[in-house]
């Protein structure tokens, strides 16, 4: 492999997916600010109040990571599977097809264009956040650590749905129906702690649940589940993901007649 | 030095399409070379193979010495693709399409930049490098293909229907331009629906029918298979009837206008000989159809027997 020629076209497609994201910003950027500042303030404010303390910390700041986690997630999702779906239905996926780069550098430079939208996006929710209450990090090298794996593992799977998707119907069906429901589900409103014993074994075969706790431990310093267990699943996320990703592009299923 | 080589390509689609019999193609390194065919006849499947955009079935290709089983990304970097579908980022500005494409084969910095000039430049697009493709006539998106395909200057350059759509203008300057850069080192692989396009730039020539290659020749040899030809000559004055002249048979298409048929062996100075002692003047002489059309028909028709 040509060391050299990869690096120049993975920082072109992260550029390009930059150029893209920043072109059409009132779609990417714009949105997940608003329906962050709606949850701060309709969940965390107004319903927070009633609430009270969770896990020894006030509503809002409890749901905080949660809500910057879910930003992250959802954007870097979308980001992959938007862009490279749109690409190979316009069909100027070809342009990188026909290139001598390596598939490898293809599926890189699109999950770090999708790491990149959702970690601006995330910051943009985090100085929203901070608008309604004070985050003092904990520990910041697992936070760091923990939204960059995550955001990994969605931009992967992003891709992967985008290879498989015929239509543009494709695409939302599973951000629509698995995305938000393990999103709800995972702890981004409530410690599972508050469940009964059996739903509480349920969450627990979640891995979104392992990415929001695994954040809040990192910012507010509590978790209900293991931090070295979210490592685990989200390293071997990594892995599956990106070989079932290598695997596709070359064996051309959903890329090349 | 071979540009291109494919042996015993097939390709059979998975609805059961055999779109490729085991063709067998040689390109010599800076040829001229059409490739032609009815449609549904395989050119675009073959050029789908080989530039790795098509699953093969069977066979070998090799594109300047590098087998694409082994050596894909080498045998990629020797090739440009101008498809025959517009296949550009239509929200993306024209520069940037021709700077990603140019950042996809590993050019960067200086260099990067003066290629994207040069080839925008040359193709008459440097005005429009800030303006969205999409906003370009369908004629400056055929352009924009080309200027994209050659930013990484390859050695082999393959345009699918390159012309299609744009006006005679146009087209006579993209053959100019094809006829430079070919000039300077490039082969190009060409196909086209056109087949005086093909006449009058290509050097060698490939007909595909059905999957299988029936004619692989140089335009010349091609050529000179034809057997008859027919010429329509302007007369300064008018006739009643077509003369009876010996070798040719004739007919009169209007009263100044005569048709004269000729075999390959017959010579046009005894049609002129005959003419002049009949007193009939000709203005002007034409060929009635495009001779490789005519060549082309008959093949196709005939499955590639000897015209």
């Amino acid at each position: 492999m040509n060391i050299a020629l990869n690096l120049v076209a993975a920082k072109t497609i992260i550029r390009k997916e930059m150029v893209r994201v920043m072109r059409i910003w009132i779609q990417t950027i714009v949105p997940p600010a608003i329906t962050m500042t709606l949850y701060f303030i309709i969940f965390g404010n107004l319903i927070g109040r009633r609430i009270g303390v969770m896990d020894g910390f006030d509503y809002m700041q409890y749901i905080a990571p949660g809500l910057i986690m879910m930003s992250v997630i959802t954007n870097s999702y979308g980001n992959v599977v938007s862009s490279f779906f749109g690409a190979k239905f316009g069909r100027h996926l070809e342009e990188m097809l026909v290139a001598p780069m390596s598939y490898a550098t293809i599926i890189v430079g699109h999950v770090a264009g999708g790491v990149l939208r959702g970690l601006l996006v995330g910051a943009l929710v985090t100085l929203v956040a901070l608008f309604f209450t004070d985050l003092k990090v904990a520990h910041p090298f697992i936070m760091i650590s923990i939204v960059l794996l995550s955001s990994i593992v969605f931009s992967l799977a992003g891709f992967i749905n985008a290879v498989f998707a015929r239509k543009f119907d494709d695409i939302s069906i599973v951000p629509t129906f698995v995305l938000t429901p393990l999103t709800y589900l995972g702890g981004v409103f409530y410690s599972i702690s508050m469940l009964p014993e059996f739903w509480q074994n349920v969450s627990k075969a979640n891995p979104i649940l392992y990415m929001v706790n695994a954040f809040r431990y990192g910012i507010l310093g509590t978790s209900d589940i293991s931090i070295g267990h979210a490592y685990t699943i989200l390293l071997v996320f990594v892995v599956v993901l990106f070989s079932g990703c290598m695997f596709l592009m070359q064996r051309g299923i959903g890329i090349r007649e | 030095m071979k540009a291109l080589s494919i042996r015993n390509l097939t390709k059979t689609y998975a609805n059961g399409n055999q779109a490729l019999k085991g063709i067998d193609l040689s390109v010599e390194a800076g040829d001229f070379y059409a490739l032609l065919g009815p449609n549904g006849a395989g050119k675009t499947t073959a050029i789908g193979i080989i530039c790795s955009l098509v699953n093969k079935s069977g066979g070998d290709v090799e594109i300047f010495g590098h087998d694409i089983d082994k050596e894909l990304e080498a045998a990629k970097a020797c090739l440009g693709i101008v498809p025959q579908e517009i296949n550009l980022n239509l929200w993306e500005t024209v520069g940037n399409t021709v700077m990603n494409q140019a950042g996809y084969y590993g050019l960067s910095g200086k260099l990067r930049k003066e290629r994207v000039e040069k080839y925008l430049r040359a193709l008459r697009l440097w005005d429009r490098r800030d303006d969205a493709a999409r906003s370009l006539s369908g004629g400056m998106k055929r352009r924009l293909m080309i200027a994209r395909a050659l930013v990484h200057e390859p050695r082999l350059l393959i345009l699918d229907e390159p012309t299609a759509g744009v006006d005679i203008e146009i087209r006579r300057s993209m053959w100019d331009f094809l006829r430079d850069i070919n000039e300077a080192g490039t082969t190009i692989i060409l196909t086209t629906h056109y087949l005086e396009e093909a006449e009058s730039l290509c050097r060698h020539i490939a007909i595909i029918d059905e999957g299988t290659i029936i004619e692989d020749a140089r335009m010349s040899t091609v050529l000179r298979k034809l057997q008859r030809e027919v010429f329509v000559l302007s007369l300064s004055e008018q006739l009643e009837e077509a003369p009876a002249l010996s070798g040719f048979e004739t007919r009169l298409r209007d009263d100044r206008e005569l048709e004269v048929e000729k075999g390959l062996e017959a010579d046009l100075n005894d049609l002129f000989e005959q003419l002049n002692a009949r007193g009939i003047r000709v203005v002007s002489l034409r060929n009635k159809a495009n001779r490789l059309e005519e060549m082309f028909m008959h093949l196709v028709e005939n499955k590639g027997e000897a015209a």
